[in-house]
């Protein structure tokens, strides 16, 4: 049995007076599809931006690829990890985001290369190899040279996980990356999505209201609310058959909303 | 019948001066607004700080009397400037003080997400700083920066109080010599329209090359 690649471990998160995670405990393995679900506020974004280190934890221990993210060692010693660890950590891990940020100064190919030439010492020629190979993978090959003022929001999301990929992270995190899409954009997305987790035995996220999707996307979807896991299994299990009353609303809600199951 | 042609040209050497202290100043300005400006955003205290007490005191102070500070004081401490480099230091470091906040306030502007999705990609501060946040800060600068700018060369004209030959002081000097007010300050009145209208064109035209790009949208 393999170790997990990613284990959160009591962590805490209080955002002033307002306790978001209370003693939070998830372990990933390498390779799996996790699918984080449930309402609003319930901490799930939280999570990925905290594993992200875009926010920082109040409590607990996270551990990644067999190092501590937020703490060193320090002689016998853990303390609060410094700049360098964490940029060294962040190479393990990506994120895409649901309002994409992609720089709007630079053209689709620069906004793949510019992290690997800068952060890996990647020459501009490897780079613009690779990046036209992700380019092509997410359909987005012949708008290289357009800036994103001129892409529609399904095309930035697409440059978007090609820009992450770009860094060959081991684990990626997707925070609701559909939800700022109009409708009919939302499938080629999803479409490439399910192509990358067919083709890659990367690590991923996924925080997300498309209930379909992660049906199809995940291993195991992880049922949230106030910061807590109410339920956790099979995604067929989860979607057919919840055990917990409060999934059993959240997915009658969620349905009579008019997405897909 | 007085000659013009003799006091013209001595008109024209007072704006060349006005030239020199307004490219010169506005090239400290610059210089001082960035250092002062970032330093404001640094994460140590000290940077912070000195950045700070030079905003307050540069803009909290008249232009008049820094410049008679930097022209008759200093020279007690044992640094004498010439004039120009006395107009020069004192216009560049005033102006530059406001033009600091203006940095300030356009790096601010460029969105949260803009940083969230350099640290997600793994960039230093600094490579943050320099290939996303200053180039999409600099075309939101360029507006103000262009006020920053006229306003140092119509502060010019008190450089004539420590008897720099700009343009303000040759227009006194054709005024005591003909005794005629309308010609001489007139001709200045057009020169300093003509050279802000200068400064107003050029930095429309870098404002539309450096957002070209961006095409109006923000992501």
């Amino acid at each position: 049995m393999a170790s997990p690649i990613i284990r959160i471990d009591n962590i805490v998160k209080r955002f002033g007076p307002l306790t978001v995670l209370d003693g939070l405990s998830i372990d990933v393995m390498p390779g799996e599809k996790l699918a984080l679900i449930g309402p609003s506020g319930s901490g799930k974004t939280t999570i990925l931006r905290i594993l992200m280190t875009l926010e920082t934890i109040s409590g607990g221990h996270i551990e990644v690829d067999g190092e501590q993210l937020y703490h060193m060692k320090k002689g016998a010693d853990l303390v609060p990890a410094d700049e360098r660890h964490l940029h060294r950590m962040r190479k393990k891990i990506g994120m895409v985001f649901q309002h994409f940020n992609l720089f709007p100064h630079k053209c689709v190919l620069d906004n793949v290369t510019l992290a690997p030439m800068l952060t890996q010492g990647v020459t501009r020629a490897d780079a613009e190899k690779r990046a036209m190979e992700l380019l092509d993978m997410v359909g987005m090959a012949d708008k290289a040279k357009s800036v994103p003022a001129q892409l529609s929001g399904g095309q930035k999301q697409r440059v978007a996980i090609a820009r992450a990929l770009a860094l060959s992270p081991k684990i990626m995190l997707f925070d609701e990356v559909t939800s700022a899409l109009d409708p009919e954009l939302v499938e080629e997305v999803l479409s490439v999505m399910k192509r990358l987790a067919a083709e890659t035995d990367m690590t991923m996220l996924l925080v997300t209201h498309e209930m379909g999707f992660a049906h199809d996307f995940a291993d195991r979807v992880l049922f949230f609310d106030r910061g807590k896991i109410v339920e956790e299994g099979k995604p067929e299990e989860i979607f057919r058959n919840p055990r917990q009353e409060r999934t059993q609303i959240f997915l009658r809600k969620i349905i009579a909303a008019g997405h897909r199951v | 019948m007085i000659d013009w042609s003799g006091y013209l040209s001595l008109i024209l050497e007072g704006a060349l001066v006005t030239l020199q202290l307004t490219v010169m100043g506005s090239a400290l300005a610059l210089v001082m607004a960035f250092l002062a400006g970032l330093g404001r955003l640094s994460r140590f205290f000290l940077v912070r700080a000195l950045a700070t007490t030079y905003i307050e005191f540069f803009r909290g102070t008249s232009i008049f009397v820094q410049l008679f500070w930097v022209y008759f004081v200093l020279p007690f401490a044992g640094f004498t400037l010439t004039p120009l480099q006395a107009g020069v230091l004192a216009l560049g470091l005033n102006v530059g003080a406001y033009a600091a906040e203006v940095v300030r306030g356009a790096v601010k502007a460029v969105g949260r997400e803009q940083t969230e999705a350099c640290t997600a990609l793994n960039l230093s501060r600094y490579q943050r700083m320099r290939h996303v946040i200053l180039p999409q800060a600099l075309p939101l600068m360029l507006p103000t920066f262009c006020n920053n700018a006229i306003e140092l060369l119509k502060g010019t004209a008190v450089v004539s109080l420590i008897s720099l030959t700009d343009l303000t002081f040759q227009a006194q000097v054709v005024r005591a010599q003909t005794g005629n007010t309308l010609i001489p300050f007139t001709t200045i009145l057009i020169l300093y329209f003509a050279m802000a209208w200068v400064i107003s064109v050029s930095m429309r035209w870098l404002e539309r090359r450096m957002t070209r790009n961006l095409d109006g949208v923000r992501i």
